[in-house]
């Protein structure tokens, strides 16, 4: 491209090259990918054997070191209690929620710490799985940081589709803690489409099937000329290739319990049996059958497995993915035929049955010329560049679940319907139900389901200071906002006091602003620098967009002013930039407040001349025009 | 005075000049601009109908995301991030009701000074509605095959059709009544094919 051109605000940042490198990270339930995007190709980070994924496995050493990926995963056997593996399956989740992984979970918990978020016990220590989540992340930005040998401090994580809000916030809390700055919490299915539909320049609806690790995904976008639209997307964030690892483990131990009799199967022994599943389904995907090996109570056992018994084995996990897959197509208001392509996500759809399964669906052949292993990393990183360096692609997304509140009767109200296009604000209006009610209690809930102990609890408060009145006499508004990162604000105010109060939704089983904090102080040796520096870098945009706009202004009205006063306003002016180049916030501070104070008068003198012209006939029209819309 | 000559004007936050009130960047200095109160047809460039290209309406909305969608702002100021997200949730909602038959007809009433309340639920006044829905549900609550649903989900679709063009013709006739009563029909038509869709996928799932 020989030049780009840009609308106004939407120019690339200027000193881009200040900032560190801004990366894109796949962090998987399984795998984890880290790739960098430069002019619009991207690249997958890669160690010398040429190998991308980086297993998401964390081995934490007595002595407190820490060890991230395939040395870690190599170390699952030998120490099985001072590993930690598919973590993602508990981001955001509370204790309550267990009751369901119960028995899928390779690590022990905390059970001590009751309520609240789930901690593991590792090592002797107490982690939650946000700061494991935030080791893989460290991990990842060093091993980019050592292939580019410049520092990275931004990155577009890709989540989940069907990741619910206290997931997403467990997520960008990880990246806090590895020093990472996000620019963009971006839905895995979307970024295999962005890197798909620019790879192929394809038009039309697709389906992104996305079935990793530990979570399933499904998506239908419409891709034109670089808008990928999601018109509906569901899944399963507990469904993956890691249930048939069960499956699989679950029938050789059964086998041999045949032969040698029932004992109890310590936890080196299970994580034994789940690595050679593992290895098992993965055979079975090139070959017809084949013998593995699990040993229990010091006695090897050998176990044969045809491709068709061990399809027998995983189809009740496959056709939950069917089932998924006709409701968001149904969602999306398509019918099958609507669909152009299926694109495949994610190691498990390497599976022969995933992808018989994929084709029974969707009545075609699925696409798979991307590596589905990489492409959701690829796409990140492409939406990283976008986001830092300006792009014309655009990701137009959508609430995975319903958003409500609790009403009477445990009866959960929607307020934001699943597959509303983001960023999005809703209100809805409530009442009080007993007379001289003062306060209300608002529970708010993400799900589907009618009742409030069928959803996910993700934040409660009470709104304060309601007028005595009668019943349904007060107006209660609920406003749920939802960013571009898929994440929620819930404010209520009374309408006829005003009283208001907002609440960022720090989720029920999230950390809170303390716990964060000391957790930053305790695993970032330069957290306070990294803070510092991340206030000052926002302070130091701020002061640019000022002097910009400053500048801005005096080219078209600097007849507006007396030599003395642009003379002010240019000291004004450089006194800012000597305060960027101090490297003290407070100095940028003080300097932007100056250049207010010696642009006041140069402001009101242009409104004045804005109105006049206005007033001296112009049409609103001609002024619109003139005024660049 | 030209009052609305001067209404026409405010000023840009950032560069503190004159701006159009409905600019979405200030041309002095380009930085985005809030999203204004206007109706949801001009901040699409739409004209105000209920015959809408929806087309076209995705073009406008693509177009205009392209440029105020906050990830085009990533880069910049806290408060130019603000508004772009301002600005997205505008076109979002402007967009979410224009697309869809039934929001548009009650927004286009609205705006005609014509309001119909659809969250209003029960109470039907029209007792010729009432009958034909009474009788509607009874039948879709005795199917008992998917083929059943479907030919009741079939007819159930052409009357949501018809009844749009009859929206259509009240709206261009400038019969606001009459407008009003078929978008009180049309949301329970659309509301039996929501119960249709679910009552399908039961019937599937349990042969």
């Amino acid at each position: 491209m020989l030049f780009q051109l840009h609308e106004p605000g939407e120019t690339p940042a200027p000193h881009e090259s200040e900032r560190g490198l801004a990366v894109g990270i796949d962090l998987g339930t399984t795998n984890s990918v880290v790739a960098l995007a430069r002019d619009g190709a991207a690249e997958v980070l890669r160690d010398r054997d040429g190998g991308g994924l980086v297993p998401s496995v964390v081995h934490y050493a007595d002595d407190g070191a820490v060890v991230v990926g395939q040395d870690a995963r190599r170390m699952l056997l030998e120490q099985p209690d001072h590993v930690v593996s598919s973590v993602k399956r508990l981001m955001g989740r509370g204790t309550e929620d267990l009751k369901t992984l119960a028995g899928t979970l390779p690590f022990k918990l905390d059970v001590a710490a009751d309520g609240g978020m789930v901690r593991l016990a590792v090592a002797g220590r107490t982690l939650t799985p946000v700061e494991v989540s935030a080791d893989i992340l460290r991990a990842l930005r060093i091993r980019a940081e050592l292939a580019q040998g410049k520092s990275v401090d931004r990155a577009v994580i890709t989540v989940p589709a069907y990741f619910d809000d206290g997931a997403r916030t467990a997520t960008k809390d990880a990246a806090r803690l590895a020093g990472l700055e996000v620019l963009r919490l971006v839905n895995e299915p979307t970024a295999a489409a962005l890197a798909y539909g620019l790879d192929n320049s394809s038009e039309g609806l697709y389906a992104v099937f996305d079935l990793g690790g530990g979570t399933f995904d499904v998506s239908i976008l419409r891709m034109e000329k670089g808008v990928f639209q999601v018109r509906a997307t569901g899944g399963d964030s507990a469904l993956g290739g890691d249930d048939i690892d069960h499956a699989i483990a679950e029938h050789f131990l059964a086998e041999r319990a045949a032969i040698h009799g029932e004992v109890a199967i310590t936890e080196g022994e299970a994580k034994q049996a789940l690595a050679a599943a593992r290895v098992a389904k993965e055979c079975l995907s090139g070959r017809q059958d084949g013998e593995w090996v699990i040993e229990v109570d010091g006695k090897p056992s050998r176990h044969a497995l045809t491709r068709d018994r061990m399809e027998e084995l995983a189809a009740p996990w496959i056709d939950r993915t069917a089932a998924i897959c006709r409701a968001v197509i149904e969602d999306a208001g398509i019918e099958v035929a609507d669909i152009q392509g299926v694109v495949l996500v994610g190691g498990s759809t390497r599976m022969p049955l995933v992808r018989r399964k994929v084709k029974e669906i969707f009545g075609r052949e699925p696409l798979s010329d991307i590596n589905p292993d990489e492409v959701v990393a690829v796409g990140a990183a492409l939406q990283a560049e976008a986001l830092t360096v300006g792009s014309d692609t655009l990701l137009l997304d959508v609430t995975p679940l319903s958003l409500g509140i609790e009403t009477m009767g445990n009866i959960v109200e929607k307020v934001i319907p699943r597959n509303t296009p983001i960023p999005v604000a809703m209100a809805q209006e409530f009442t009080t139900y007993q007379d001289g009610q003062t306060a209300m209690s608002i529970h708010v809930v993400q799900g589907e389901r009618e009742m409030v102990d069928q959803c996910r609890s993700l934040a409660r408060f009470v709104l304060r200071g309601i007028p005595n009145m009668a019943a349904g006499a007060a107006r209660i508004r609920v406003t749920f906002t939802v960013d571009a990162d898929g994440l929620l604000t819930v404010s209520a105010s009374e309408a006829t006091t005003g009283v208001e109060q907002q609440v960022a939704v720090k989720p029920s089983y999230g950390l809170t602003e303390d716990e964060m904090a000391a957790m930053l102080r305790d695993s970032l040796v330069h957290a306070k620098d990294d803070m510092t520096s991340r206030l000052f870098a926002e302070t130091v945009v701020e002061a640019r967009r000022s002097v910009l706009a400053v500048q801005a202004a005096l080219k078209v009205d600097s007849d507006l002013l007396s030599d003395a006063e642009r003379q002010d306003i240019d000291v004004a002016i450089l006194r800012v930039d000597q305060a960027i180049a101090s490297n003290d916030r407070d100095a940028v501070t003080a300097a932007m407040e100056s250049l207010e104070a010696a642009t006041k008068i140069f402001a009101e003198r242009r409104m004045d001349r804005g109105i006049r012209s206005a007033l001296a006939g112009m049409t609103v029209e001609k002024l619109d025009d003139a005024l660049g819309e | 005075m030209n009052v609305s000559a001067v209404a026409a004007v405010t000023s840009c936050w950032s560069c503190k000049g004159p701006v159009a009130a409905r600019a979405l960047f200030c041309s002095v200095c380009g930085a985005v601009q809030g999203p204004g109160a206007i109706d949801h047809y001009t901040r699409l460039g739409m004209s105000p109908s209920f015959d809408v290209d929806l087309d076209e309406l995705q073009r406008q909305y693509f177009g205009f995301q392209r440029r105020l969608h906050p990830d085009r702002f990533a880069a910049k100021s806290g408060k130019e991030k603000a508004l772009s997200q301002l600005q997205a949730t505008a076109l979002n909602e402007a967009y979410e009701t224009l697309k869809d038959p039934l929001k548009r007809a009650a927004y286009l009433l609205g705006l005609r000074g014509h309001p119909v309340d659809l969250t209003a639920c029960g109470t039907i006044n029209d007792r010729e509605l009432l009958m034909e829905q009474m009788e509607k549900r009874e039948a879709l609550a005795e199917a008992t095959t998917p083929e059943q649903v479907a030919k009741l989900a079939m007819g159930n679709e052409s009357e949501v059709i018809a009844c749009q063009c009859h929206i259509s013709a009240a709206f261009n006739a400038g019969n606001l009544d009459e407008a009003a009563h078929l978008t009180i029909r049309l949301k329970y038509l659309v509301k039996l094919a929501e119960e249709a869709r679910a009552k399908k996928s039961r019937v599937i799932r349990t042969p």
